[in-house]
């Protein structure tokens, strides 16, 4: 699914901005579309659930890196499972101390980045198989990768949802005496889908080398193989 | 330097040798054999569990204060006493007056640690809560606390509003909220809710500035008694008589209003503070 560095040699620009377009976890590689539905209903709880969970896949990849020739293969997941919960915890620890109300309105989905499918698949796609500081950017690049599209999403949602951007309000609403009737749907999760399944088709046609190979072909008979998979 | 010291000790230490010598044999064993499988899963337990417990007990006591700072700030903002620089502490002992209240027969408690009774605690408690039978438990709470914890603001010994804690099920989540009514016990003066979890935009609009500012002058009890607040479908006619007990329903969330309407019903009733409010209007007469 990524690509590994084959080389010795770390290109770190490569390795964190190709995550943000060209590989981007979340329009590429279909991953973490779960928090992406739940928390960006608002600016300001899609800014700190993207700077935890860079924190968190960042900080794991690394960890996971410097003991990834003495992890047992038999217990490869649930090692990466220990390191990313503690992270985690520690991570919705310094939240519920520092940012207190925010922490509030993210509440369990904090604790959900333990489920995220980009910490884990970087995890294991990455940080098993390349030493610790390229680790740490392939998960400092993935991290911003989810958080472009992250803030992409919450400012679509909050601005046509309620009005506002980071709760300053940019259209007055008709029910405060202003013209923007706001669009209900924009605050549920399946709004997200829309919105993300949107940036997946213009990313690709932006790039069109990230389109998929169709799963199953029409071939011609005559040249024989059949198209049996 | 210390480390230095303390370093050497260690190495001479004879168990700190025993275990770099067992720590180099594990890391030159298999990956896959059994022991070190077992090692590696107990040294990883054990970092992450010091990790954890750092992080946990070193960031408690802030965590401790921005919880009472947050409650204090409710309590403040629902008594209409917050400014954008008020010193919440300081306005907070300045002007509240904390009492507990036994819910049953609405005297004050006076022989108990205010500071320290936790109602959310005690309602989960057995020895300090009642559980509900079903038909009377029309906020869906299942239990709550025998005694409450009500806040008073007041001017030269006279009450000018009482801040009841109220909480109840909506459609996702128990909403936990203040209820400021004036000293009459009769007349709203505001409500917030400073914990739910209802759809954002939508149930969630119960922390609506605007929404909630529709509660101010409301009434609540009727010329028989009963609790009459509540919500309404769509918006009051003010000009209609009996719209004093009405607040416009949230539009979109038909069940997170009906929890609101059920939750205000219910912490009003009996089974809630009008054995207390009673006992406020005859000391107010008195």
């Amino acid at each position: 699914m990524s690509a590994v560095v084959d080389t010795k040699e770390i290109d770190t620009k490569k390795i964190l901005t190709d995550p943000l377009v060209n590989n981007n976890p979340i329009t590429l590689q279909v991953l973490g579309i779960c928090s992406a539905l739940a928390v960006t209903s608002q600016m300001s709880t899609s800014l700190i659930m993207a700077v935890a969970l860079t924190a968190v896949t960042a900080c794991s990849s690394a960890a996971i890196s410097t003991i990834r020739n003495h992890i047992p293969g038999s217990i490869r997941i649930i090692v990466q499972m220990t390191i990313i919960a503690s992270l985690v915890i520690v991570v919705d620890q310094v939240l519920k101390a520092f940012v207190y109300d925010i922490s509030k309105q993210l509440s369990v989905f904090v604790g959900l980045i333990i489920t995220n499918c980009i910490v884990m698949g970087r995890a294991e796609a990455y940080a098993m198989k390349n030493p610790p500081m390229a680790s740490f950017i392939d998960g400092l690049g993935n991290g911003a990768g989810y958080s472009l599209i992250l803030i992409i999403v919450a400012f679509f949602r909050e601005l046509f949802g309620s009005g506002k951007l980071l709760g300053i309000e940019i259209f007055p609403l008709t029910k405060d005496g202003g013209w923007y009737d706001p669009n209900g749907l924009m605050l549920l999760p399946p709004s997200a889908f829309f919105i993300i399944g949107l940036l997946i088709w213009v990313f690709r046609q932006w790039k069109p080398e990230q389109l998929e190979e169709p799963d199953f072909k029409i071939m011609d008979i005559s040249h024989g193989e059949g198209g049996h998979h | 330097m210390s480390n230095g010291s303390l370093k050497e000790r260690l190495d001479k230490s004879e168990y700190y040798q025993k275990f770099d010598a067992y720590k180099e044999k594990v890391l030159a064993l298999s990956n896959d054999s059994l022991e070190k499988t077992i090692a590696v899963a107990l040294a990883l337990c054990f970092v992450c569990a010091i990790l954890v417990s750092f992080a946990a007990v070193a960031l408690r006591p802030l965590q401790i204060e921005n919880k009472a700072l947050d409650m204090k700030k409710n309590i403040l903002e629902v008594a209409g006493l917050l400014d954008e620089d008020t010193d919440i502490n300081q306005a907070f002992s300045d002007q509240i007056e904390e009492k507990l209240v036994d819910i049953e027969t609405g005297e004050y408690i006076e022989d108990m640690d205010i500071a320290s009774y936790d109602q959310r605690k005690a309602a989960k408690d057995p020895a300090q809560n009642i559980v509900l039978e079903k038909a009377d438990d029309i906020a869906s709470i299942k239990r709550k606390a025998k005694i409450a914890k009500i806040y008073l603001v007041k001017n030269d010994d006279v009450i000018k509003s009482i801040i009841l804690p109220m909480h109840g099920y909506g459609l996702w989540s128990t909403m936990y909220g203040f209820l400021a009514l004036e000293a009459d016990g009769q007349t709203v003066k505001s409500i917030n809710f400073y914990d739910q979890a209802e759809t954002p935009g939508l149930g969630g609009e119960v922390v609506n500035p605007n929404w909630r500012a529709l509660w101010k002058g409301k009434k609540v009890y009727s010329e028989s008694g009963e609790v009459q607040l509540g919500l309404i479908k769509g918006v009051v006619d003010t000009t209609k008589p009996g719209s004093e007990y009405d607040v416009d329903g949230l539009a979109g969330a038909t069940l997170t209003s009906l929890g609101v309407s059920n939750l205000v019903n219910y912490w009003m009733s009996e089974q809630g503070f009008s054995a207390y409010l009673d006992k406020v209007r005859i000391e107010g007469e008195g």
